[in-house]
Formats: structure tokens, sequence, C-alpha cells
């Protein structure tokens, strides 16, 4: 048997090598249009729904939590610049990259793991097709834009959550929560949260793909394998997190500083 | 297609070593091996979706183990593979599926496609089920659908992995002929990969088996049909007497004494057959081209090939070669066939003997009494595909048994599903 850290070392490598072949089986023609349609419609469908749902309460909490805290501050009038840059820097891309993961991944994960055992990919590999180019861009450029996309919603779903919740609930000044919108975020902001979430989409697109095709054993291991993908893009989505956000402050001076 | 001193290990397990074998253009042959033998992956290194560690496999002067992505998906266009299940694209209806290669391959207008789909569909007699999905319909539909699509795209060289299992007699004597047809049409070159006895027996022109990591022997069909070599008269005949065990292999002291046993038992000659009537030796003839369809141009080929190497091979295989060669066609009304029922008369005479000698429990065994019945019915599919024989008396007593020749073909695969 070979070392456990060889081995992890080796699966790191094919992980990335998928990655690569990707990225230039993107560019290789023919494209496959309706594919990637039909993905980016299928991931959107599973996706769309959870995500708001998931986006009220946690701009709720985000609101809440700083509610309380300015209060104790006396910095009330700037609750809603507060809310607005924990949404769109942090939480937005998160939660999109969390529903990504575990609903688009894991469909993709489990779709691709069944036709790996019931030898569908290896039959189109005969058939001189090649399965990356024909299944698996497809589905990581639909994971990418329904990523961007749902960004933009859990945007605007959490800051609105948010307003809900500091207007409404803890009535907190609508107009002070509005003008100050501005006050600390910046359009940068905006950006690094829609660069963040399209490669979060990449990434669970591509692990949840590189488990699918190497599922094995039977039903039972495509189960392993989703089960497998779904926790990998977790952990690799939260550290890609860290350096992406750890760039931006490099990059990008916090506004008035 | 040539491979070479091919060799293939996951991990520390090595599945088969050094396995050199010569596919001849056009003509048809048959891997056979037990279970677990590494017939798939075999097949899979073929297509070279599995890379051998050692060895080379040329196909059009490349050599697949060492050529690069591009070449071997140009290569691949080459092939037809039928898989185990088929291997159907579960989200595409049947007419979809057969139309992939030629949608992704080809720049054919949609009414060319659906010429040729139509085409195929009827080949394999699937008319009617072109809006279904995969999952909507059987087990021997779904081959059928595979084959048709493995077959779209006109290629070189067909690949069948055990297109024979999981289907009923009726249905693998059909397939069989279906095969033989295909080959006529296309003359293109064919390679099964089984363990059923009775398609190894009467389809190819050549025959290999895999035992113990290693390629036994590999030639026409009549070198392993008359060869004394034990792994390939037990696998050949179904008998559980010999080198082949339940799980892989036994050890070499049993064998000998089993053999022994088996020459001394009741002073048959050797190889005619097993204790319970199995097949036996002899070659059968093999299948011929339905009436409608032109001769296998491979079989002028395959008779010049065979002649040359003649003096290469064993007695017996040269004698059996001499007679197939001078038979014209095959009206030779000396077929081994014939002898099917008569040996189905002696059968419980010597199924008696066993139990009087105090061995009962094989005599009794269900399993061999299945495999015999099973080659019983083989032997009566050779007669009714023959109307011109005149066997009708024999023919008929040997469908009374029909009934219990299939029973006893379910009990075989059955047996070889548990072994696997």
């Amino acid at each position: 048997m070979t070392a456990m850290p060889v081995r992890a070392l080796a699966q790191s490598g094919r992980l990335f090598g998928l990655g690569l072949d990707v990225v230039k089986a993107t560019f290789r023609r023919p494209f496959q249009v309706r594919e990637l349609i039909q993905q980016a419609w299928f991931i959107a469908s599973v996706t769309i729904l959870p995500t708001a749902l998931v986006a009220i309460p946690f701009g709720a909490v985000i609101a809440l939590q700083l509610g309380s805290l300015t209060r104790q501050l006396g910095a009330q009038s700037f609750t809603g610049a507060a809310s607005v840059l924990a949404v769109i820097r942090e939480a937005s891309p998160i939660v999109t990259a969390l529903l990504v993961a575990g609903a688009g991944g894991s469909a993709i994960c489990a779709d691709l793991g069944s036709r790996k055992i019931r030898e569908e990919i290896d039959a189109m590999q005969v058939l001189g097709v090649d399965p990356i180019q024909r299944l698996v861009v497809p589905r990581v450029l639909a994971a990418m834009l329904v990523a961007v996309l749902l960004n933009g919603l859990v945007s605007v779903v959490g800051v609105g959550g948010g307003y809900f919740f500091n207007v409404v609930l803890q009535g907190g000044t609508p107009g002070a929560y509005l003008a100050s919108f501005s006050a600390l975020a910046q359009l940068p902001d905006l950006w690094a949260g829609e660069i963040k979430a399209l490669v979060f989409g990449a990434i669970a697109a591509i692990v949840a793909a590189y488990k699918g095709l190497n599922a094995g054993g039977g039903p039972k291991g495509v189960g392993d394998a989703v089960n497998q993908s779904v926790v990998v893009t977790f952990l690799l989505l939260f550290f890609t997190n860290f350096v992406l956000t750890a760039i931006y402050f490099q990059l990008v001076p916090a506004k008035g500083a | 297609m040539r491979v070479e001193g091919l060799t293939k290990s996951f991990g520390r397990q090595v599945i088969w070593s050094d396995v050199t074998l010569t596919l001849p253009p056009g003509e048809i042959s048959v891997l056979l091996g037990p279970s677990g033998t590494g017939k798939s992956v075999f097949l899979k290194s073929l297509v070279g979706l599995l890379t051998p560690e050692r060895g080379s496999i040329v196909v059009r002067d490349v050599d697949l183990v060492t050529c690069g992505e591009k070449q071997m998906y140009e290569i691949r266009k080459l092939y037809g593979v039928l898989f185990q299940d088929g291997a159907l694209f579960g989200s595409m209806t049947i007419f979809d599926n057969i139309a992939f290669p030629l949608r992704e391959h080809t720049r054919k207008s949609e009414n060319e496609i659906r010429d040729i789909v139509t085409e195929k569909m009827e080949m394999v007699g699937l008319s009617g089920a072109e809006s279904k999905l995969p999952g909507e319909i059987s087990g021997g539909m779904r081959k059928r659908a595979g084959l048709a699509r493995a077959l779209v795209l006109e290629p070189e060289i067909v690949l069948f992995d055990e297109p024979d299992s999981g289907l009923d007699p009726v249905r693998v004597a059909y397939l069989n002929q279906l095969i033989v047809d295909l080959n006529a049409r296309t003359d293109a070159t064919f390679l099964i990969v089984t363990h059923d006895i009775g398609t190894a027996r009467t389809v190819p022109d050549n025959l290999g088996l895999l035992f113990r990591r290693e390629l036994v022997m590999f030639g026409p069909r009549e070198q392993l049909l008359t060869s004394t070599d034990p792994v390939v008269e037990q696998f050949l005949n179904g008998r559980r007497e010999g080198p082949i065990g339940m799980a892989e292999e036994k050890d070499a002291a049993q064998v000998e004494a089993e053999l022994a046993s088996l020459n001394e038992d009741d002073g048959r000659p050797e190889g005619a057959s097993g204790p319970s009537g199995a097949p036996g030796g002899g070659v059968p003839p093999q299948l011929e081209p339905s009436d409608d369809v032109p001769p296998r141009r491979a079989v002028d080929r395959r008779q010049a090939r065979v002649r040359e190497m003649l003096h290469t091979l064993p007695e017996a295989a040269q004698e059996a070669i001499r007679a197939s060669l001078d038979e014209p066609g095959r009206t030779g009304a000396a077929g081994p066939a014939g002898s099917g029922p008569d040996r189905d008369g002696s059968d419980p005479g010597a199924q008696g003997d066993g139990a009087g000698r105090g061995e009962a429990d094989r005599g009794a065994d269900r399993g061999d009494g299945g495999q015999g019945d099973a080659g019983r019915g083989d032997a009566d599919r050779g007669a009714r595909r023959d109307p011109g024989r005149g066997d009708a008396g024999r023919g008929d007593a040997g469908r009374g048994d029909a009934d219990r020749g299939d029973a006893g073909r379910g009990d075989a695969d059955r047996d070889g599903g548990g072994g696997r």
C-alpha cells in the first residue's frame, strides 16, 4: 500500500489535472451549447429557491447582530453600511458557493457517477467522444454562470432581508439605513464578490466532476462519491475564500483609508 | 490488429501477463475464459480505456499503449464496442442513442441519420422502440440497441463483451446468427469475449482461452476444439474435473487425481465426453450466414492463412482442418451435430453408472446434469438450423428434451453467476 500522504497528493494532482483538461477542452470545437444551456437551466432550477430562502435569514442574522452591536457603540447610522458590506463581500459568495456545491455539485456528481458505473462514460470514449469536452466543460461553465447570477440574487435578497429586519423589526430609520449604503461599501466589493462566486462555481463543478468520473464499486460508490465531493468542495471553498479575501485586501484599499 | 507481450496489473495483482495474439482481418475470434480472468479488462485495454503496463497493441501501425490522446480518439472511430449491458445513455431515447455517433462524428443531415438509424434498428429487430428510454426496455433489447449503436459508424473492428450473458438460448442463437451475418456483410474484424461454450464452438474462426493470468492458447478453432490441453478441454466441455476450480484454481495433486479417475472411469475414449455426457470433443460445423446475406469474404482468406500455418499445429487439429478444407460448404453429412442426439441416448445409462459406482453425488449433481442438458440443447439447435439433414425423427426426440435443456442452461448460467 502506498503511504497516505502520497495518495492524497496523487488525488490532488489528478484533480488539478482535470481542471487543466477542462480549461483546454473549453477552447476545443465543437462547443456544446445545447448541453451548456440545459445544464445551466438545471443547476439554476435546483439552486434558485433554496438560495433565496437561505439568503433571507442570513441577511436577517447579520442585521440583528449588527443592530445590537452598533447600538452599543452608538453608531446606529452605520448599520446599513456594515450590513451591506458583510452581505456583499462575504455572505453572498459563501451562500452561493454552499448552494452551488450542495445542490448543483451533488447533482453533477451523482449524474456523472451513475453514468460512470453504467459504463456510459466508457462507451462515450470508445465512440470517440471526449467526456470532458462533451459533459464536464458544459457543466463547469454552467455552474460558473449560475454561481455569478446567484451571487447577484443573494446580494439583493440578503440586503433586502437586512433592511426588513433592521427597519421593521428593530425600529431603525429607513433613511439612515439607505443613506449609509455607500459609506463603507464600494463598487470593487461587488466585483470581488462576483469573482469569488465565479471561482467557487468552477471549483464546485470540477470537484463534482472529478469525483463522479472516478466513482467505482457500484451504486454505493456513487453515494460515496457524492458525499466526498460535497465535503471536499466545502473544504476547498473556505480555503479559497480566505486566500481570495487576503488578496483582495492587498489589491483594493478600504474606503476612506 | 496485433497484440504483443501485453501485461496488465492492478496494484500488485497481475491480471494477465505476456498476452500475444493477432486478430486476422475480417475473421471472427472468440476469447474464452472462466469468470474473473480479466476478459473484460483485456477488452478495455484493446480500446485504450485501461493502459497496460507492458507490451503493445498495434492497430493500423499505431501503438495504442504509447500513442497520444488525439491519435487514440482517431483510432477509436474504427471501433465498435458492445458493452455487457449495452451501456446506452440513460437520458436519451433509443433512437438518439443510436444516432449519437452519427451526430458527433459526421455532418449528415437529420434525414440521412434517420434513414441509417432506422436501417440498423431493423437489422437488430428493434423497429418500433425508437422513442423508448433504455430504462423502459428489456436487457436483451438494450444489448441489441447497443449493438446497433456500435455498428452505426461502419466500424472496422467490432468488440463484443459477453453478448450472450443474460439472454435466453433462443436469443443467443439469433444473436450468434446476427453476428455471423454482420461479419459477412461488413467484412469487419470481430472479437467476442464470452464464457458461453455454445457460442465458442459454433461462431468463431479463431478461439483463445485466458486462464491463470495468461493466454493459454490462441489459434484456429480446430486447434482448440481438438486440443488435449487439460484447461482447454475442461472449459470447452464444461466439466468440473480439471485445473479450473470454483475459486479460480485447484491444487495440482487434486487435478491429477481427478483427471486420472476421469480417464479410468469407464474406458470411454478420452475427450469423447465427460461423465455426464457433456458436449465432448469433435469440431461442430461453423454457423453460416443466412441465405439472403453474401458469403463471408473472410472464409477464403482464412483458408489460405490456415493452410500456411498447418504444419505448426498439433496432429489432431491438422486433421480437423483438412477435413473442413476438403468439405465443400457445410453439406458434410457426418457433422458432429448429428451425433448429439446419439449421445443423448446413452446419457441416462452413463448417469446410472455413476450412481452404481457409489459416486452418486457426482452423477446426480445438478450443475453437471444441467450442463449436459445445455449441450444437448446446442446439438438440438444445430440440427434445427439444418433442415436438409433428414434427421427428423431424432431431431424431434431431441426437441422433446428442449424444456429440460432450457432449465439446465438456466442452472448453468446461474452457476456461472455464482462463480463470479
